[in-house]
Order: structure tokens, then C-alpha cells, then sequence
């Protein structure tokens, strides 16, 4: 359960290890997008740590990163192939950060940190906690991005039509500003200044 | 000896393996991709002639060019698609044209990735409207700031680049097919 759990608050990705900051700050425009990337991302991480730590024993230790880099990259593969098949339009929002999950070192990092040294249980709740608690971080990035811009979270009219959208909020440096205002809340609230 | 032969082995198999697993998953996965990328392109036909009822693509000297008819079979333009360099990346558009050629009926955005809220609103409804039946006898021209006139489009405040690249992509493509159909037999 430990294994779950840290992933979500206490080693959080994005708001405590800083990893994966590519698709953190260039595809949370909105709540919909961050959705999106976040459940990709989840289906690698567990898909690749689960056989990955069902075949650790037979890996050679020096090809170990090779090894992993070929199911990584299979299973992003299939995750785009199916993106652009079922879910066209998002795919083309996501554009290049898809197939870019490859190179997510949330994923590689927790190969290498775990799944290439635990049992299939344990890193299938480590997998599940790092992708769920990466996903939990894009969606409330996209969340807050989304309504500053527009004014809406996930397409629905929240603020009037007093609302001005705030353009720079959809822009790079929208991302910078509500990643680094959202990290230090979650410094304050988990109580570490 | 055995360290290298142990992994090779791996190696090649894991390379099997994922091919193969790829190459099932794309054989599931490509035709349907492909069907939406026509059904994009038929949308945005009927979208750029809004007369239209069927089409037919032909192709001319290495351009593929949809030829519209409305629902008595009789011609109501041509559609084609035109790209070019934006503000950021490549923008591609669906471009459509009376059957004179000289009247761009309507455009549609294809593939963009302009700035969102400034180049991003050549999406929008009110940039796309001015091509809507815009006569064109020669180049499309672009203004930044008063009243557009006969032939001519207003720039979007704040994306003059985006709004002069997607008049360039559009004459540039527009004096090509002109070419194409009046050499082209039709």
C-alpha cells in the first residue's frame, strides 16, 4: 500500500521530484489535455514496469537501459497508434509530446529505481502511483491554466462573460508561473518550507 | 563468452517480440487512422463549398485536386489543400474555389499550431468568413489597419505574421492550380 501511496503525495513526480517537466509544462493548456497525457503516461509506466519486473531476473545487467528502452518505446508506440485512431483530435493537440512519453524519465527513473528490482506486485503499485499522482499534477495544471485563460475547466463556462482571457496563461510562460505557484502550495501544505 | 551470447539473445528476442507486437497493432490501428484523415478532408471540403454534395480527387501534374459537384452534378468549384510556414511550424489549409477560379469560396484550417489567442484565431469563424466568396482575380492582398476593399483581408490585430502567411500560402498554391486548370484540359 506504501508503494501506492507515494507516488500520490509524499514523492509526488511533478510537485516533489520535478520529473517530467517536457509534458508538465508544454501540454496542460487544458484540463482536457492534461487528462489525456496523464492516463497515457500512466498506461506506459505500468504496462513497461510490470514486464519489466516479470522478466528482471533475466535481463543482463549491462544491457539492462537497452532492454528497457525497447518496451518502453513499444508500448508509447501502441499508445499513439490508438491515440490517433480513436481520439484524433486530441492526438493532434498532443502532437509531438506522444510519442515524446518515451523520453519521460518518470517512466525510465522508475525502471531503473524500482520495477528492475521488485517483485510484479509492488511495482505494479509503484507504477500505479507515480502515473496516477503525475496525472493528478497535469490535470490540476491544466485545470488552473485552462480557467485563467478562458475562463472555462474542461470546456465549461465557469467565470461570466465578464471574464477577460488571460492569454499569457496558455503561453510557456503561463506554465512556468502556475507549475512554480502550485509547487510552492504543495511545499506549504505537506508542511516543508 | 557467455555473458555476450546471454545478451544478444535478449537483446534480438525483445526486438522480436515488440516488433511484432507493433506490427499487430499498427495493422489494427492504420486503417482507421487513415479513414480519419479523409473523413477530416471531407468535412473540409464541404466546409470550403458549402454547395457541394459529392467529389471527386483527381490528380494534375503531381496535384491532387478535389473537384466539387453539387446534388444535379453540376460543377461547383474546386478544392485543394495549400501549406506553408507560419508564425510557428507549418500551417496547412483547405482552400475552395469557384469554377472560374477566380472566386475563393471559402478556407479552412487544417493543421496550425500558431500562438493560441493571437495567430491561433486564424481559426476563427471571423478570420475565415473574409475568404467566404472573396474575388480574387489576381493576388489576395492584406491590410493591417482600416477597410479592407475588393480582393483584400484584414489582418488579425496582433498576428499580422500569422494573417500574411496564410494570404502568401493561399496565392502562392492559388496561381499554381490556376496553371494546372487551365493547361490541364478542363
Amino acid at each position: 500500500m506504501q508503494d501506492f501511496v507515494r507516488g500520490l503525495w509524499k514523492e509526488n513526480p511533478v510537485f516533489v521530484q520535478v520529473l517530467g517537466m517536457c509534458p508538465t509544462l508544454a501540454v496542460t493548456t487544458s484540463l482536457i489535455n492534461g487528462i489525456s497525457m496523464g492516463l497515457a503516461t500512466t498506461f506506459v509506466l505500468v504496462a513497461s514496469g510490470l514486464v519489466i519486473s516479470s522478466v528482471r531476473k533475466l535481463l543482463p545487467d549491462q544491457v539492462r537501459i537497452a532492454s528497457f528502452m525497447i518496451i518502453i518505446s513499444s508500448f508509447v508506440t501502441v499508445v499513439k497508434l490508438l491515440f490517433e485512431a480513436h481520439i484524433p483530435e486530441i492526438s493532434s493537440q498532443l502532437g509531438p509530446y506522444l510519442p515524446l512519453i518515451v523520453t519521460n524519465c518518470i517512466i525510465l527513473g522508475r525502471q531503473e529505481a524500482f520495477a528492475s528490482k521488485q517483485p510484479v506486485g509492488r511495482s505494479l503499485l509503484d507504477a500505479l502511483g507515480m502515473g496516477i499522482g503525475f496525472a493528478l499534477a497535469l490535470v490540476v495544471l491544466g485545470g488552473v491554466r485552462e480557467l485563467l485563460y478562458q475562463g472555462t475547466i474542461g470546456g465549461f463556462q465557469v467565470f461570466g462573460t465578464w471574464y477577460k482571457s488571460m492569454v499569457i496563461m496558455v503561453m510557456p510562460a503561463g506554465a512556468f508561473i502556475s507549475l512554480s505557484l502550485l509547487v510552492a502550495l504543495f511545499q506549504r501544505i505537506s508542511g516543508r518550507k | 563468452m557467455k555473458k555476450i551470447v546471454r545478451m544478444v539473445l535478449v537483446l534480438t528476442l525483445l526486438g522480436l517480440i515488440s516488433g511484432l507486437a507493433l506490427s499487430l497493432v499498427s495493422n489494427y490501428a492504420d486503417p482507421i487512422i487513415e479513414e480519419n484523415e479523409k473523413e477530416a478532408t471531407r468535412e473540409a471540403i464541404y466546409y470550403v463549398l458549402k454547395s457541394a454534395d459529392s467529389y471527386e480527387t483527381e490528380e494534375v501534374d503531381g496535384k491532387v485536386i478535389y473537384r466539387a459537384l453539387d446534388s444535379s452534378g453540376e460543377l461547383v468549384g474546386y478544392a485543394f489543400t495549400a501549406s506553408g510556414g507560419g508564425y510557428q511550424g507549418t500551417i496547412r489549409l483547405m482552400v475552395g474555389v469557384g469554377p472560374e477560379v477566380w472566386k475563393v469560396k471559402g478556407i479552412q484550417i487544417l493543421e496550425s499550431s500558431e500562438t493560441p489567442g493571437l495567430g491561433g484565431k486564424i481559426r476563427g469563424e471571423s478570420f475565415k468568413s473574409q475568404f467566404r466568396d472573396l474575388v480574387a482575380r489576381g493576388e489576395i492582398g492584406l491590410v493591417k489597419s482600416g477597410e479592407p476593399e475588393r480582393g483584400e483581408i484584414k489582418a488579425i490585430t496582433g498576428a499580422t505574421i500569422s494573417s500574411k502567411a496564410v494570404v502568401k500560402i493561399i496565392n502562392t498554391e492559388l496561381s499554381r492550380v490556376r496553371s494546372i486548370l487551365s493547361t490541364g484540359g478542363e
